[in-house]
This record gives C-alpha cells, sequence and structure tokens, in this order.
C-alpha cells in the first residue's frame, strides 16, 4: 500500500465497501462456530450472560407478551362472531400467538434490548482499547466477549419465548374469560386443539436463529465500533436496525421451510 | 514452546527499518532501534507522530508493512497464533488510557489475567498475588472499587498493576505521566524505576514529559515525522542543535 498509488475501487466506493462489509461479517459469525468447541470453556461468563440477557427484557416482554394476547383477542373477537364462529376463537388465537406472535414479539423486544445494549457495550470496550488490552494478556476477546454472549442469546430466547407465549395465552384467556365466560380447561383444550408439536417445533427453531441472530449483529457491530464515543452509539443503533431487519428476513424464510414441511 | 532470552549483545527489542502506514497516512517511515536488558528505553515525540503505533507493532496489535520487529529474537509478526499468545505473556502492555475494563472491581481487573493464563493457581494464591501487587503501586485500599470511581492516576497505577501480575520480562508504558499533575507524575516515574529494580523488566517509556525522560531514561529517542532524529541519553540528546529538538526543550519550560 504505497502512498502515491490512487485507490482502486472494483465497482464503486459504497459497493465494495458493502461487499467488503459482508465478508468480514461472514469470517466473523464463521468464527463462532470454529470458536465454541474450543477448550477453555467460559461457562461461569455464559451463565452470567444468560442471566443479563434474560433479566434485562423480562419485564418488558411480559409487559408486551400480556397486552398482545389481550389485544390480539379483543380484534379478532368481531370477525368471528360475524360468521358465528366465535368458539373457534382460543384455537386461532393459539395458533396466531404459538406459530407467530410469540417467536417475533421475542425477537423484537430482544434486539432492542439485549442487541443494542451488547453493540454499545462491546463498542465501548473496543474504543476504549478494552479489547486490545484482553488481547494482549493473551486472551483471546472473541472467546470471552463474542462466544459467552451468543451463546446467552441462542439459549435465553427460546426460553423467552416460550414465556411470552405463556403470558400472552393467558392474556388471551382473560379477555375470552371476561367476555364468554370461558372456563381456564375448555379454554386450553380447545385452544391447543389445532397446535401441532411441528408448530412449537418450528417456533423454537425460529426463535434459535433470532437468539443467534440478536447476539451476533450486535457483537459485530460493537467489535467494529470506531471513532471514539459517537461510534459507540452508531454500533448500538445499527445493532438493532440490522438485527431486526435480519429477523423479518429470516421469519420469511423460516415460514417457507414450515410451510413446506406441513 | 518459545525460548525468551536476550540476544548475544544483551538485546532484548530489537527493530529494523520499520515501516507502516495507514491508507496515505505514513506513520513510521524508517524506524530502527535496540532495547537491551533491564534498560528503560523512552520514546518521545509530538502527538501523532506514532508512539503509540510503535508499540502496538512490538505486541502485535498491528502489523508492520515492512521491516523486522524481533522481540527476545523472534520475528513478532512471524509467529503463530499460540506462539503471539506465549509471547505476550511475557510482555505488559500499559494503555495510555488504562484500559481498565469498566464492568469489573479493581479485583477483578487483576484476577482477570490470571483466571485465563495461570489456571493452576489455587483461589488463595491469586488472592496473594493480586494484593501483592497492588501494594506494590500503593493502592490496596482500592480492591474492592470499581475503575470509575478512581482518579486518572489511580487509573494508571492500576493499569500497570494489571501487567504486571502476570511477571512479564519486558514493560512497554504508553504514556505513564500524561495528564497527571507533576507529585503524582512523580510518584509513577519512580514506581517505573521501582518495578525495574523490583521484576527486573526491560522498558519502553513512551511520553511528551520531559522530567518523566529524566528520570526514567537510560536511553532517549526523539521521534518526529516516522523516523529517530536523535538517541542517546537525555542529555546528549538535549545537547543537541536540532531544531525539532530545541522546540521541545524551550516550549517545556517557557515562563
Ligand atoms: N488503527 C489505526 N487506523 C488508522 N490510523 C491510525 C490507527 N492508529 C493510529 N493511526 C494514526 O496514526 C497516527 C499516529 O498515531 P499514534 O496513536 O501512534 O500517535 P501518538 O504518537 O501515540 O500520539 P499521542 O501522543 O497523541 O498519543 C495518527 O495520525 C493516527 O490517526
Ligand atoms: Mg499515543
Amino acid at each position: 500500500m504505497s502512498a502515491k498509488s490512487p485507490r482502486k475501487f472494483l465497482i464503486s466506493k459504497k459497493v465494495d465497501a458493502f461487499f467488503s462489509d459482508i465478508t468480514s461479517a461472514s469470517i466473523f459469525t464463521l468464527r463462532f462456530f470454529k470458536e465454541v468447541f474450543r477448550p477453555p470453556y467460559e461457562f461461569r461468563e455464559v451463565i452470567k450472560q444468560c442471566y443479563q440477557v434474560g433479566y434485562r427484557s423480562l419485564f418488558l416482554i411480559a409487559l408486551t407478551g400480556f397486552i398482545t394476547g389481550i389485544v390480539f383477542t379483543k380484534q379478532s373477537r368481531p370477525s368471528l362472531s360475524e360468521f358465528g364462529a366465535q368458539s373457534w376463537l382460543p384455537s386461532l388465537v393459539a395458533i396466531a400467538i404459538i406459530r407467530a406472535l410469540a417467536p417475533l414479539v421475542t425477537a423484537l423486544i430482544c434486539s432492542g434490548k439485549v442487541g443494542s445494549n451488547m453493540g454499545a457495550e462491546l463498542g465501548s470496550m473496543k474504543v476504549t482499547e478494552q479489547i486490545d488490552a484482553m488481547e494482549v494478556s493473551s486472551i483471546n476477546p472473541y472467546k470471552f466477549l463474542v462466544v459467552t454472549r451468543v451463546l446467552a442469546t441462542t439459549i435465553m430466547i427460546p426460553v423467552l419465548m416460550c414465556f411470552t407465549g405463556f403470558v400472552a395465552m393467558m392474556g388471551a384467556y382473560l379477555n375470552v374469560h371476561a367476555n364468554e365466560q370461558t372456563s381456564m380447561t375448555t379454554f386450553f383444550i380447545a385452544a391447543f386443539d389445532k397446535i401441532s408439536f411441528l408448530d412449537v417445533f418450528s417456533s423454537l427453531v425460529k426463535s434459535i436463529v433470532y437468539g443467534f441472530t440478536i447476539g451476533m449483529v450486535g457483537c459485530y457491530k460493537g467489535f467494529n465500533a470506531r471513532n471514539g464515543t459517537e461510534g459507540v452509539g452508531r454500533a448500538a443503533n445499527s445493532a438493532v436496525v440490522l438485527s431486526m431487519f435480519l429477523i423479518f428476513m429470516e421469519e420469511i424464510l423460516l415460514v417457507q421451510v414450515t410451510n413446506y414441511l406441513r | 514452546m518459545l525460548e525468551f532470552n536476550k540476544g548475544k549483545d544483551g538485546e532484548v527489542i530489537r527493530i529494523r527499518d520499520l515501516y507502516k502506514s495507514f491508507g496515505d497516512l505514513k506513520v513510521l517511515d524508517g524506524v530502527s532501534l535496540d532495547v537491551y536488558d533491564r534498560e528503560n528505553f523512552v520514546v518521545l515525540g509530538r502527538s501523532g507522530t506514532g508512539k503509540s503505533v510503535l508499540i502496538k507493532l512490538i505486541s502485535g496489535l498491528l502489523t508492520p508493512d515492512s521491516g523486522s520487529v524481533k522481540v527476545f529474537g523472534h520475528e513478532v509478526s512471524a509467529l503463530n497464533k499460540y506462539e503471539l499468545m506465549e509471547l505476550r505473556l511475557q510482555i505488559g502492555f500499559s494503555f495510555q488510557n488504562s484500559a481498565l475494563y469498566d464492568s469489573m472491581s479493581v479485583r477483578e481487573n487483576l484476577e482477570f489475567p490470571l483466571e485465563h493464563n495461570a489456571r493452576h493457581l489455587t483461589r488463595k494464591q491469586m488472592k496473594q498475588s493480586v494484593e501483592a501487587v497492588l501494594d506494590a503501586v500503593g493502592l490496596l485500599q482500592t480492591i474492592n472499587q470499581m475503575p470509575s470511581e478512581l482518579s486518572g492516576g489511580q487509573r494508571k497505577r492500576i493499569g500497570i498493576a494489571r501487567t504486571l501480575i502476570i511477571r512479564p520480562k519486558i514493560m512497554l508504558y504508553d504514556e505513564p505521566t500524561s495528564g497527571l499533575d507533576p507529585i503524582t507524575s512523580m510518584e509513577i516515574n519512580n514506581l517505573i524505576n521501582e518495578v525495574r529494580e523490583r521484576f527486573n523488566t526491560t522498558s519502553i517509556i513512551i511520553t511528551h514529559d520531559l522530567t518523566c525522560a529524566k528520570t526514567t531514561g537510560d536511553k532517549v529517542a526523539m521521534l518526529s515525522n516516522g523516523k529517530f532524529i536523535k538517541q542517546g541519553t537525555f542529555e546528549e540528546v538535549f545537547k543537541d542543535n536540532d531544531e525539532r529538538i530545541k522546540q521541545f526543550y524551550e516550549y517545556k519550560f517557557i515562563d
């Protein structure tokens, strides 16, 4: 790289930067699979991060899940009663929550809450040279910071998804109970009547994929933060934007796959 | 396993014709230096002349465009990942802004390198080495504090303690006294000399503080425009008539 030769771009500066960004993100992601199985394992840090992920998002997820359950039930009732099909309400709501709403709501809330936090945390470690400090003391920062966080989100988002589903179903039940005086047993028997193993399984797989995405994007953005404190804010922000975008893309893809299997 | 012995002239770090640019910005433009066993080598230079880049090249955080950086006779850029990790255990790097881990207390900051690099130690041994090294920098009372609760000078000293805990043979100090009052600066200068006495370290000290250069340096080198313009003892360097050196000296003591 001599100072005189003019920079050459294959297509244009922007396009080139885009593709080199994709390349470095892929390398960053693949590195996870290389390092995750290699000892020493950072069990304690993984547990700590799992706790952080759960603790940080539990309240918000409970609230959002509950409201989603109530609102969705309330909004669906008029259309169903038009056909006199009110008794289908529990199973309709259950299908919507378990197949689509619970994984998506959980993933979106967590990318806002957890993903941005990881972007900011690692970003500030990067710009204050804490990551370099790990490196020079012979500690692998990727292993200690990235692998543990990605594992934590990959484990915890499915767990939180189950919790969201449960809370949303409780919200739906309360609404149905208040309007149709259905008992809890009747409601849940009707609700789970139409739920198959595939529904639950595909939602779990989706959450695992979303969890991995949230952790990976947050860490990637943080690790590549630049330009002081301003870069930290940018890392946090773009972590949220990118992970939400990817989550919707993955949703489209995974729904196709599930429909194919159904 | 790498061996860490000084060369036959007693040199520990040997740099030859080192070049490093960032894009179009030429930072190091042919730097050569030798640092001998138990020597304190001071690098002086104005802001932005590439002093931090120089020691990042020594510890392998950056790779040179061309030229050779040998530490204990090993070419740093030719080492594989594991050899580099081994070498880094011999090098203590004290960062310009301390780079303490914000999310950990002082105790955890010091335990962290031990937990990862000295897994055979028991809890009790770890506790003892943490306390010993904190005592050496005179900050035992801060052991349970968080980095954000410390003053700049305290952070610098904890940063030095954190690198000392793995008993490195080489210390790289990046501006150990910048932003500190003269008394605290002097304490740090004394600490640097003390570290050499107690731990037999070879050091590179980067600074633009002349008092620091004078009190700690056996040898002083002045970096300007990517090159060393003068090397020698403090007196030799500042006897020189070069404008760039005189400026450095005169502006410092202007009244
Ligand atoms: N990773 C990097 N990428 C791009 N440019 C860099 C990088 N590191 C340093 N530089 C540039 O190299 C030059 C020298 O930086 P360096 O940090 O070594 O200066 P310094 O001599 O330590 O200055 P100071 O006394 O202010 O710390 C600066 O112009 C800086 O912008
Ligand atoms: Mg510097």
